[in-house]
C-alpha cells in the first residue's frame, strides 16, 4: 500500500520525535531565509515607482496574509482527518496551528493598516478583503475559545474541528474578494501562476521572505505540536521515560 | 414494531417543541421584547432626527434581530440536553438530519416568524424609507431561517459546556456577518429605488446552502456534545 509509510506517524511517540528532528532544520532555514530576504527586501530591492519606500511593508504583509489563510486551510484539513479517520494526532496539530494562525492574521491586519494609512489615507476601511480577513481572525479566536472551553481535550478537538470546517467557507471569500467586489484593496500581485505582476528584482526577495515566514510557521507548529502531544500523553510510559531522562541530565 | 415515516417524525418533533414553547410562553415573548427594547434604545441614544434614523434603520433592525435570535438559541437544545431527551432522540432509528431540521424549523417558527411580523411596526418608529419595506420583509424572511440554522451549529457545539452563553455569541456572530451585510445592503439599495435582486439572490443562496449543509454540522456537533 502507498499509505504504508504514513501509518507509523499515527503513533504519538514517533511523530513527537519526527517533529523534534525537523524542528532545528526549519529553524535554521527560517533564520537564513528571513535574514537574507528581509535585508534584501527592506534595503536593496528597488522602491515602487508609485508607492515609493512605503511599498516595502508588502514583504511582511503579503506573506502574513497568505500564511493566515494557508494555516487555516491546514487546520481545517487536520480537523477533517481527525473527524473522519479519528486521528488523535491530527487533533493535536489542529490545536497547535490555531493560535499561530490567529497571530499571523493579526499581523496581516496590523501591517495592512500601517500600509493603508499612507496609501489610502486611512487605517481601516470596511471593504470586502479587510472585513473578510477580520472575520477570519474572529473564526480563529472562536476555535481557540471553544477548544479552551472543554475539559476533555479529545472532545475539545472534535468540537473545535467542526467549527473550523464550518469556517472554511470564508477562505474563498477572502481569496476572491478583490475580484468579486470593487474594493480599495489592490488585486493579487504574486499568486498569478507562472507570471507574477512584478519585476524579478522585487519578486525574488518576496519569495525568500515568504519561504522564511513559511519555515518559521512550520517551526512554531512543530514546537506547539510537541507540547500538545506531551500534554495529551503525559501518563504514557514513553513520556515518563523522557521526563526521567531530562531530569537526569539536569541533575548531572 | 412499525416505524414512523420521516414526515411523521418531523411533524412529531415540531409539534412537541411548539407545545413545550406554548406552555412556557415567556420563552417566546422575552426575545421579542428584547428585540423591541433594543430597537427603541437607538432613537433615544442617537437622537430623534428622522433623516438619521431612516439612514440607520436597516442596520438597527438587523443587528437587533441577530442579538435576539442569539438570546433565544439556548432553548434549541439546552433543556432537551438537560433532561436527557436529546440523547433519546439521537438514539432513535430516524436520521439525525430529520430531527435537527425539525427542531430548527420549530425554533424559527417561535423566534424568526414573530420578528418578521413585528419588524414593520418598528420600521415605522425608525422612519424607514417607504420603498424599503418590501426589501426588509424579504430579507428577514430569507435571512432569519439562516440565523436559526447557523445558530444551531453554535448551540450544538456548546450545549455540553456549563458557561456556554458568551462563548456561543463568540462562535455564532462571525458566521452571521455575511447575512447582515447583504440584508442591510439590499434594504439600502431599495431605499434608493434601485433593484436589489442581486443581494436577495445571495441571501437565498446562503439560505439554501445552510439549509442543506448546517444540519450535518449540527448532528456531528450534537454527537460530540452528548458524547
Amino acid at each position: 500500500m502507498m499509505w504504508k509509510w504514513l501509518h507509523p506517524y499515527a503513533n504519538p511517540e514517533i511523530s513527537y520525535h519526527f517533529a523534534g528532528k525537523i524542528l532545528p532544520w526549519c529553524t535554521r532555514l527560517a533564520v537564513t531565509f528571513l535574514s537574507v530576504g528581509l535585508v534584501w527586501a527592506l534595503l536593496f530591492a528597488p522602491a515602487d515607482y508609485q508607492q515609493g519606500d512605503t511599498f516595502r511593508i508588502f514583504y511582511l504583509h503579503v506573506p502574513a496574509a497568505m500564511l493566515s489563510m494557508g494555516i487555516y486551510l491546514g487546520m481545517a484539513i487536520a480537523a477533517l482527518s481527525s473527524l473522519v479517520w479519528q486521528l488523535k494526532l491530527a487533533d493535536a496539530s489542529a490545536a497547535a496551528m490555531a493560535p499561530i494562525g490567529a497571530t499571523f492574521t493579526f499581523i496581516a491586519l496590523v501591517t495592512g493598516a500601517a500600509w493603508g494609512k499612507p496609501m489610502w489615507g486611512t487605517w481601516w476601511i470596511w471593504d470586502a478583503r479587510l472585513t473578510s480577513e477580520l472575520i477570519l481572525l474572529f473564526l480563529y479566536l472562536g476555535v481557540i475559545a471553544l477548544h479552551n472551553a472543554f475539559e476533555d481535550k479529545s472532545l475539545a478537538g472534535k468540537a473545535a474541528g467542526i467549527l473550523a470546517l464550518v469556517g472554511v467557507i470564508n477562505l474563498p471569500i477572502i481569496k476572491y474578494s478583490v475580484e468579486w467586489w470593487n474594493t480599495l484593496h489592490q488585486g493579487a500581485t504574486v499568486s498569478k501562476l507562472g507570471k507574477p505582476a512584478m519585476t524579478a528584482d522585487m519578486f525574488w526577495p518576496f519569495l525568500i521572505c515568504f519561504l522564511g515566514f513559511a519555515f518559521l510557521v512550520t517551526a512554531l507548529i512543530c514546537i506547539r505540536f510537541r507540547t500538545e502531544v506531551l500534554n495529551r500523553n503525559s501518563m504514557r510510559p514513553w513520556v515518563r521515560e523522557l521526563v526521567a531522562k531530562e531530569e537526569n541530565t539536569h541533575a548531572v | 414494531m412499525t416505524q414512523l415515516s420521516y414526515r411523521a417524525a418531523f411533524s412529531l418533533i415540531v409539534k412537541r417543541d411548539l407545545m413545550i414553547a406554548f406552555r412556557h410562553r415567556d420563552d417566546i415573548i422575552n426575545p421579542l421584547l428584547f428585540f423591541i427594547i433594543v430597537v427603541s434604545l437607538f432613537p433615544l441614544g442617537i437622537g430623534p432626527e428622522s433623516t438619521t434614523l431612516s439612514r440607520i434603520a436597516p442596520g438597527i433592525i438587523w443587528v437587533a434581530a441577530l442579538l435576539s435570535t442569539l438570546l433565544s438559541l439556548d432553548r434549541l437544545f439546552k433543556s432537551d440536553h438537560a433532561d436527557g431527551s436529546l440523547e433519546q432522540m439521537l438514539l432513535s432509528p430516524h436520521p439525525v438530519f430529520i430531527l435537527v431540521i425539525a427542531k430548527i424549523f420549530a425554533h424559527w417558527l417561535l423566534t424568526g416568524l414573530p420578528l418578521i411580523l413585528i419588524a414593520p411596526l418598528l420600521a415605522v418608529l425608525l422612519h424607514l424609507h417607504e420603498s424599503s419595506y418590501g426589501a426588509l420583509m424579504l430579507t428577514l424572511l430569507l435571512g432569519t431561517p439562516v440565523l436559526s440554522l447557523l445558530g444551531a451549529i453554535g448551540v450544538a457545539l456548546t450545549v455540553g459546556i456549563k458557561k456556554g452563553g458568551v462563548l456561543l455569541s463568540l462562535l455564532v456572530l462571525p458566521l452571521y456577518i455575511p447575512v447582515l451585510i447583504f440584508a442591510t445592503s439590499a434594504i439600502d439599495t431599495a431605499a434608493m429605488n434601485l433593484p436589489y435582486n442581486g443581494q436577495l439572490a445571495i441571501i437565498a443562496a446562503i439560505f439554501f446552502g445552510s439549509l442543506t449543509l448546517a444540519p450535518f454540522a449540527v448532528s456531528a456537533a450534537l454527537k460530540v456534545s452528548t458524547n
